[in-house]
């Protein structure tokens, strides 16, 4: 199986998907002739031609409206937004039209959209280059929000994102753009979790970057005899509860790791979802979760803000005790 | 802009027939909001409504020039825009009267009306989201079948962001976009005026987009300028925009009586009904009246067949709500 990083597996995946369905559109700020500010894009604007891959004006209103009306009048558009903070922008068109419209039709039309954003801390970007914006869309019936955490899933879940019928949001987690990962040509399906690392004695949920953080915190508490399960999500809506709450009933603790605020995210929806399921099952439920506040700039101060993986295996520590 | 005048003269109408039959779809639009007022008066029409009644010829005159392939995008106020293009008249009904036989089963209603079928991408209850809806058609069309998509909106979405945006997303890409600003001269309650800087016509005019103000009373200067703009958008030169002068004959929605409205001011634009317009020319053209008399009354009782046939079907059953899965 070939090695790609994370960066280059999104790059194949647009660029398969491109090839193999003219219907497919990609169009974003700097996405085109500059191919893409965090290099996902380089070369598909030379392959394709500007009908297919287009540059755009600094306009997520107008950018959000594109998608929507070209994706029901025949196009199956993709949309980059450069960074997930720029979501709100978007979010008239993607919540009040993108995401109504499958169930205003008496679900005869679909809306095929795809918005790509790069979401996530830990790059020193600041308050409002950093956020994870999981949170402000899990309330919205009509759209699908698919996270990876390694190369392979990128590819796989970008092109199943572009193939569903309605929209979909896919954040890329801008510290794994680097990750370095086999990728194979396995297909993959939205609203699936996986177990990434098995154990008996706690379950750890999360997704993306937090991933990485919960495996590294998996190894060293198997070090002092905890063998913690750790399931990546892969897709936040709508969530796969029947494959954590196969693990709680094996570890009865579960832990979710949200690299967001802990008010209102979608770990509290984990939380109640596995908890009406699943309560005879439960030691122990709890949210590992960044503070309620802005995401600060200054290295010592953001890595105190992430819930990484000495965090996350003392808590766990703590709580098992 | 120069007013239509209202001493009608002969030969002004470029083809009789075709002007008789938006007479009727006019007639059919003012009946359709009277009834729907009536209706809603009784309790039988939910939340709220925001009736078409007085811009009649704006969504008539545009629509008389479009193609199968072209799709349009109205707004919350969309009955008329609807019914202009054809979407049956009973099952526009039903969905007011929140019926399981309503265009859309029950689920849209009012605000939220759309029938691709008809070309109809949607109605949309956010002021300007007509605008995004119809750029991105827009882009789609201009890369499969030619056609021109087509948003209206009112004077308040002017004011809007998706406006300039689109607007400007739209001409540097060159999209076959229609924009038809209806401008009633009221945002919800307030006067256009207060809450709008300079001239609505020059905002589109400083993007090099070819732009008009018309008289939006007068069905045949709405064909004539939609059809200048039209062959504007198809032949791949990018968006045209209207500016439509018109008036609603009814408050900005059902809980409103217009009280914020000057006196006279209603009488005066009551006097220019693009109904009564169209029909006077009709008549200079050497239309007889009794015909017109005709048509009036035939869409009178059809109107109260769609009232009876409303009132008999059924609502929709609480497990199809329940069935829906996003």
């Amino acid at each position: 199986m070939p090695t790609l990083d994370f960066r280059s597996a999104i790059r194949e995946a647009l660029d398969e998907e491109l090839a193999a369905d003219e219907r497919v559109i990609l169009f974003g700020e700097d996405i085109a002739v500059a191919g893409g500010v965090f290099a996902t894009t380089t070369g598909l604007y030379e392959k394709y031609g500007a009908e297919r891959v287009f540059d755009t004006p600094i306009s997520e209103l107008a950018l959000a409206g594109a998608a929507f009306g070209s994706a029901v009048t025949g196009l199956r558009p993709v949309l980059e937004v450069m960074f997930g903070d720029f979501l709100g922008l978007a979010m008239d068109s993607l919540v009040n039209q993108s995401t109504k419209y499958w169930f205003l039709t008496e679900e005869q039309v679909s809306v095929p959209l795809t918005i790509r954003s790069v979401v996530g801390a830990g790059g020193r970007f600041g308050a409002i280059h950093s956020q994870m914006p999981v949170s402000w869309f899990m309330g919205v019936p009509g759209l699908k929000i698919v996270g990876p955490s390694t190369p392979a899933d990128a590819k796989a879940l970008l092109k199943a994102s572009i193939r569903d019928d309605n929209p979909v949001l896919f954040f890329e987690h801008k510290r794994l753009y680097g990750n370095q990962g086999e990728v194979d040509a396995t297909p993959a399906r939205l609203g699936e979790a996986a177990v990434v690392r098995e154990g008996t004695d706690v379950t750890i949920a999360t997704a993306m970057k937090s991933v990485h953080d919960a495996l590294e915190a998996a190894e060293a508490l198997a070090a002092d005899r905890v063998l913690a399960e750790v399931i990546d999500l892969r897709t936040l809506r709508p969530l796969d509860l029947e494959t954590v709450v196969a693990s709680v009933r094996k570890t009865n603790r579960l832990a979710v790791v949200e690299e967001g605020p802990v008010t209102g995210g979608w770990a509290g929806e984990v939380l109640a979802s596995v908890t009406e399921d699943a309560l005879g099952y439960l030691d122990d439920a709890w949210r590992i979760a960044t503070p309620n506040t802005p995401i600060p700039y200054s290295p010592p101060l953001e890595d105190a803000f992430l819930p990484g993986p000495a965090r996350i295996a003392a808590e766990i520590r703590r709580r098992l005790r | 802009m120069s007013r239509v005048s209202d001493e009608p003269a002969t030969g002004v109408l470029d083809d009789v027939e075709l002007y008789l039959g938006i007479y009727r779809r006019m007639l059919l639009i003012r009946g359709f909001e009277d009834l729907v007022q009536s209706l809603f008066l009784k309790g039988e029409v939910y939340g709220t409504t925001h009736l078409y009644s007085g811009q009649e010829a704006v969504a008539t005159g545009v629509a008389s020039l479009l193609e199968e392939r072209d799709r349009v995008a109205a707004t919350y106020r969309g009955h008329g825009h609807a019914l202009a293009l054809g979407v049956d008249p009973q099952k526009l009904l039903d969905e007011m009267l929140a019926r399981e036989t309503g265009i859309n089963g029950g689920r849209a209603g009012s605000m939220n009306v759309n029938s691709l079928a008809d070309r109809l991408i949607g109605s949309f209850g956010i002021v300007g989201g007509s605008i995004a809806a119809a750029t991105g058609a827009a882009l789609a069309l201009q890369r499969t079948t030619g056609g021109v998509a087509v948003a209206y909106f009112g004077d308040g979405a002017m004011n809007q962001g998706y406006f300039f945006e689109c607007l400007n997303f739209a001409q540097v890409l060159k999209l076959p976009l229609l924009l038809v600003c209806e401008n009633n001269q009221y945002g919800e309650y307030t006067p256009f005026r207060s809450v709008t800087a300079g001239e609505i016509r020059a905002r589109a005019e400083v993007m090099e987009v070819p732009a008009e103000t018309i008289d939006g009373m007068s069905v045949w200067a709405v064909r004539e300028a939609a059809a200048r703009a039209v062959a504007h958008a198809r032949g791949g030169n990018g968006p045209a925009f209207i500016e439509a002068l018109t008036y609603r004959f009814v408050g900005h929605s059902r809980s409103d009586p217009g009280a914020y409205r000057p006196e006279g001011e209603l009488e005066r634009w009551k006097q220019r009904d693009p109904i009564v317009l169209l029909r006077a020319q009709l008549e200079a053209e050497g239309v007889d009246g009794a015909r017109l008399d005709e048509l009036e009354q035939a869409v009178a009782r059809e109107l109260e067949e769609m009232r009876e046939r409303g009132l008999a079907a059924p609502f929709p059953s609480e497990l199809a709500a329940r069935e829906f899965k996003d």
